[in-house]
């Protein structure tokens, strides 16, 4: 595109005051020759935009450069389409706010960062929309009371739904249930359950299509245009969605792992196997089938616990209370011990446990469950430490029920791509060390086959990538249904331990994100967290070398790979967070407005001082969307820090390419910081790990610093909360003064 | 955003009332997937309770960073008219086509503030600056906030002077309008999504706990503001009546929850916001003592990783048993703890620097249309027909992501509508 740029400074909100707004004109001006220069004492005012618009309209200028406040402020002033190039330059909160008026550094400041964007416009093109049929379909994965609900909503909202469950019949866990938890006021009763009413529902709704006996062998594609494969027996057919979610359940905790001395014993049931007893029609002793006039419910029985389920499943306690209320109605004289750790009952359901904690014959005690024996008259005796009477007690009973916690049904993707590139390794046999550290890994993951679920044709696995316990890693608190794979959305038990009520509510939010990934597919639109963007990675890939790292450093897994090696991308996939971009060595992956180039030509424009100066020069790449706006709250708190720094914004410091470090140590730049997010466990990164993965790459450019005799002391990266910008002036200048004490670059002036 | 003058004429949109995280979500997610939305909120401000939360469990992460995507996500989308300042005055209709009218009380301040603050400093009015509790002071003319959304400054119309016009007169961008009055709009909406919330149950109401009689008792919403580097200490936890630093606090777990004279419900998030508050308190002192007094220790789900954690890392003290009294030492202004400890089989009087009462949640359910039901705690127990739905902690007492996903599915319930009356479906 032949670029017409106009440069447009504002000399409000102090700038004016601060800095010399002509000699800026005159950068753009003279020294950048653009063909419109305006400056404003108000440009966000109507006549301002007005005058920006005008000069677009009438093809004065193609592509704008703002000057003015942050980029976050004022975004709706100037906003001229999605298409339009528009850079903006942060003289106010970056420098007219945060360094003293009138000063030459200050102004320098400013110059630099004129000139910095005016190089990046120069680059910018507007983006392409991507523009592919899209299906409407989704697809749901499991057919329990989570994915009849999503099938249900989502039909209802004018989508067709294919509805998958692997048994023969729709209902899942819940289907074999025959009351559900109170949900109604007073809250005090179990109440019938109602699932059957809804799968009559979902058999009846013209817009959903129910596969049982079922499953997904394979999953093709992207986000807009899933090929799905679906097996009944022998039978396979291959159908086309835009979206999935996943609701395959959970399953009880294996009661063959519990260590609890006695919980094997014929008289000890699970749970569950007593919501199977009851469903059936009564509930009587297993070993002999007499009436049941006394039970004591273990609570958390391999729950709560760093050996077992290092969580709490939610509801067993009140599941235990439902079988209570149900024992109690089958025999009202019957005894109840209810041994627990904590009575976890929030919310309303707080009054169901208090009706019941109330019944004369209900004991409820804080304590610990130590053994179960067989006495003599066929009783279980259980005995119990810690009990609030003080000394250790031993009560017998005629049934004692473990209250036992759920486990996802998910599969780990992690674990399944590493053994099936060991098979790879053990298959190519290229190196003995090699096949037998692979052999060791298929040995150790093999009991792995078989357990994938959606069968994805990703390279980077099969599933959707989980955490430690086996839950899809979908746990931000602001976002709960984000994943690492665009348009897959987990919902229900398998996402998070939760009730029927609570997952009947997480299927709608599930739907809702799968029929917005699909509507935001059709407008080749990104989804979150750059929900709207139009912009997508383009590949040079006659530069390619294979190195694969793009594939592998993906977080949402958008790149697969051929037989060589090459990278397939798969646009609808993508989250446009420049990941890749970081990652690769050869530089050819690049979007229409950012690119390796793009970010090398700001760092260019930077004008360094030669080393008698005094003057050193530091380069902070930071993440746009938590350190940057941390660095405008020190301009808005009117917080002033070292003048020597440029600060250049990422899409996500993941997408930092170490190109742009050696191009700014080689100019003579004295230091580079990166701000980012806090990585690790409680990981801030909207983009999943693009810190952690520019920090990694950090620690290779050290070892090339020191190599080229340069202190690895000049690059720094550090962990930036948003809300942490009282913390930015002290972080800038402690780290100029370490890099001043370096000494200036050596690289200068050459 | 739209042009509020001229979005939704066609009467498709979504109305979301409340603006805070659950109505943001719901407004954001309804529009991102193709709906008209019009989100109001009361106050001038989004992002309701958790816009003044230090840090959200388990990840200790700041709600900002969520905020700051969600409002980019909703200047970025055409599709979402917000009105700030504004409530809904009446509701008439049937699903697919109903009239709202919402009542939009001045703000005095145009979208043309630049934020550049001079109307602040010559503003002679000081008043209590409620977001921070009232523990500082701001100007009548003031930003609601450091991080506001919208960020647009704003006039307190009980505390500014009607003969001054100082502000008006210092602003160069003629963004301050003395003369705005309250205005009337009238929307044609296809749903309507409640989200109004939650309010801090009233801890002066608790008579022993000695909440607003001694100066270091406080609550868990003014300890979070406590601990936020933007509130009214900077971040640093003090003793309200000196300013000196705590040797021992005590959380007392359940004030007025799961109590017949106060709340009977459980609020579901207390103990794990109080053991989240304990680590902002050992970060700060490490020496100090923490006890936590409870009844039931409820985190739920993944919360209890973090529970485990919490309690380990930050050294804390738990003491199973309902807190009696709290009494003020007369010059000292201690506070002594007299307690059940339920485990020990006696009574127990401890003496502490602070005590925060983990209060609960009460829901904000009073303008709710009669076709919601309500339950006898004011909790919405069932959606007003297929039109009208409740969302977030109107609804039940839930953490912030529990709030979200309900939003978000409430999104996708009003969105019915809107493809019913589209003939989509």
């Amino acid at each position: 595109m032949d670029k017409r740029l106009g440069v447009y400074i504002c000399g409000g909100c102090s700038i004016g005051e601060s800095l010399d707004v002509d000699r800026l004109a005159k950068v753009a001006a003279t020294g950048h020759k653009v063909p419109v220069c305006r400056t404003h004492a108000c440009l966000c005012g109507e006549e301002g935009v007005a005058q920006i618009r005008g000069d677009l309209t009438g093809g004065a200028v193609n592509a704008i450069v703002i000057a003015a406040c942050s980029p976050r402020a004022k975004m709706e002033c100037f906003n001229f389409g999605s298409t339009q190039i528009v850079e903006r330059v942060n003289l106010r909160e970056h420098v007219a706010w945060s360094h003293p008026p009138k000063d030459e550094d200050s102004q320098a400041l400013a110059e630099d960062y004129l000139r910095m964007g005016m190089a990046k416009a120069e680059k910018m093109e507007p983006p392409e929309p991507l523009s592919e049929t899209i299906s409407r379909a989704i697809l749901v994965v499991g057919g329990g009371v989570t994915g009849i609900n999503a099938a249900l909503e989502g039909a209802k909202a004018g989508h067709d739904v294919l509805l998958v469950e692997k048994e023969p019949q729709l209902g899942g866990f819940l289907g074999g249930l025959k009351k559900v938890f109170p949900t109604h006021p007073p809250y005090t009763e179990a109440e019938d359950n109602q699932l059957a009413e809804k799968i009559s529902a979902v058999s009846a709704h013209p817009r959903i299509k129910v596969f049982c006996s079922t499953q997904v062998t394979r999953t093709e594609g992207q986000p807009g245009m899933f090929d799905v494969t679906l097996r009944n027996g022998n039978d396979a057919e291959t159908h086309r969605v835009g979206a999935i979610v996943m609701a395959t359940g959970w399953k009880p905790y294996d009661r063959a792992r519990l260590t609890l001395p006695g919980c094997d014993l014929p008289d000890v049931v699970t749970n569950v196997e007593f919501e199977r007893m009851a469903a059936a029609g009564s509930v009587a002793r297993p070993s002999d089938g007499q009436p049941v006039k006394s039970a004591l419910f273990v609570q958390c029985a391999g729950s709560r616990d760093p050996k077992h389920l290092s969580y709490c499943s939610s509801v067993c306690c009140m599941s235990t209370l439902k079988e209570a209320e149900w024992l109690r109605a089958q025999n009202p004289e019957v005894e109840i011990f209810i041994i627990y750790r904590d009575m976890v009952t929030p919310g309303t359901y707080e009054s169901y446990y208090q009706s019941l904690q109330n019944h004369a014959l209900n004991f409820l005690m804080k304590g610990s469950v130590t053994s179960l024996e067989r006495d003599a008259n066929g009783k279980v005796v259980v005995s119990v430490d810690g009990s609030l009477i003080g000394s250790p007690i031993r009560v017998a009973v005629d049934m004692v029920v473990l209250a036992t916690g759920m486990v996802p049904n998910s599969a780990d993707n992690d674990a399944i791509r590493t053994l099936r590139d060991a098979r790879r390794t053990v298959e190519r046999n290229e190196s003995e060390t090699q096949r037998a550290e692979a052999e060791k890994i298929v040995t150790l993951l093999q009991d792995r086959d078989g357990t994938e679920i959606l069968n994805l044709s990703y390279r980077q696995g099969p599933d959707l990538p989980v955490l430690q316990n086996g839950f899809p890693n979908s746990h931000f608190v602001c976002f709960p249904y984000e994943t690492q794979r665009t348009g897959i959305y987990a919902a229900g038990a398998v996402r998070s331990p939760m009730d029927s009520a609570m997952a009947a509510e997480d299927a709608c939010g599930a739907m809702l994100k799968a029929i917005q990934s699909v509507q935001l597919a059709t407008n080749g639109q990104a989804v979150h967290p750059r929900a709207g963007d139009l912009s997508y990675p383009n590949f040079a890939l006659q530069r390619c070398t294979m190195c694969k790292r793009c594939t592998v450093e993906c977080p949402f897994g958008a790149l697969d790979e051929d037989e060589k090696g090459t990278p397939k991308f798969n646009p609808y996939r993508c989250r446009r967070c420049g990941i890749c971009m970081g990652a690769c060595p050869e530089r050819i992956i690049s979007f229409k407005n950012y690119s390796v180039d793009m970010i090398a030509s700001m760092v260019k424009a930077i004008e360094v001082p030669d080393e008698f100066e005094d003057k050193p020069r530091i380069l902070i790449f930071a993440c746009e969307n938590d350190a940057y706006p941390a660095l405008d709250q020190a301009g808005m708190m009117r917080a002033t820090y070292d003048a020597s720094v440029r600060v250049i914004p990422l899409r996500c410091l993941g997408s930092m390419n170490i190109v742009w470090i050696a191009d700014a140590l080689s100019r003579g730049i004295d230091g580079v910081m990166l701000m980012g997010c806090k990585f690790g466990d409680d990981y801030q990164c909207h983009f999943i790990r693009g810190s952690e993965l520019a920090n990694r790459r950090l620690e290779n450019v050290k070892d090339t610093l020191e190599r080229l005799q340069l202190e690895s002391g000049r690059i720094e990266l550090v962990q930036l909360g948003i809300d942490e910008g009282d913390r930015v002036p002290r972080i800038i200048d402690d780290f100029v003064a370490r890099v001043r004490e370096l000494g200036p670059n050596p690289y200068k002036g050459f | 955003m739209v042009n509020l003058d001229t979005g939704n004429e066609e009467g498709d949109a979504i109305l979301v009332v409340g603006g805070g995280i659950a109505g943001v979500t719901s407004a954001i997610e309804a529009a991102e997937a193709g709906c008209q939305v019009v989100l109001v909120e009361k106050s001038a401000y989004l992002g309701g309770h958790v816009a003044a939360f230090h840090r959200y469990f388990p990840k200790l992460c700041p709600p900002p960073c969520g905020l700051e995507i969600d409002f980019r996500r909703l200047q970025n989308n055409p599709r979402i008219t917000v009105y700030t300042l504004a409530e809904v005055e009446s509701l008439n209709g049937s699903p697919g086509n109903y009239e709202a009218v919402i009542r939009i009380m001045p703000r005095y301040v145009t979208a043309a503030c630049t934020l550049c603050g001079e109307c602040e400093r010559v503003c002679p009015v000081e008043i209590p600056d409620a977001f921070n509790c009232g523990i500082t002071k701001t100007k009548a003319i003031h930003l609601p906030h450091r991080m506001a959304f919208p960020a647009q400054y704003m006039i307190d119309d009980d505390a500014c002077s009607n003969d001054c016009s100082l502000c008006a007169d210092t602003c160069r961008y003629l963004a301050i309008d003395l003369k705005q009055k309250e205005t009337k709009k009238t929307l044609r909406v296809a749903s309507v999504v409640f989200a109004t919330g939650w309010a801090p149950y009233d801890a002066a109401k608790i008579d022993n706990l000695g909440f607003g009689t001694c100066a270091n008792v406080v609550t868990n919403v003014m300890l979070e503001r406590m601990a936020a580097p933007d509130g009214p200490t900077a971040g640093r936890i003090v003793r309200p009546s000196d300013g000196k630093a705590p040797r021992a606090v005590a959380f007392v777990q359940c004030a007025g929850s799961r109590d017949r004279n106060h709340l009977p419900y459980c609020s579901g998030v207390c103990c794990t916001a109080s053991l989240k508050q304990a680590g902002y308190i050992h970060s700060q002192y490490p020496e100090a003592k923490i006890s936590m007094f409870y009844i039931d220790l409820r985190t739920p789900g993944h919360l209890e990783d973090f529970a485990s954690k919490a309690i380990a890392a930050n050294g804390i003290e738990l003491i199973k048993g309902k807190v009696g009294k709290v009494q003020e030492q007369p010059v000292s202004r201690d506070l002594l703890v007299t307690a059940e400890d339920v485990l020990g089989g006696r009574k127990i009087a401890r003496e502490y620097d602070i005590v925060v009462l983990a209060v609960g949640i009460v829901p904000q359910s009073a303008g709710l249309p009669g076709c919601v039901a309500l339950d006898e705690f004011g909790f919405a127990s069932t959606n007003g027909g297929p039109g009208v739905l409740a969302a977030g902690c109107v609804k039940r007492p839930a953490e912030v992501a529990v709030s979200i996903r309900d939003a978000t599915g409430a999104a996708l319930k009003a969105m019915q509508s809107v493809a019913g009356r589209a003939n989509h479906g």
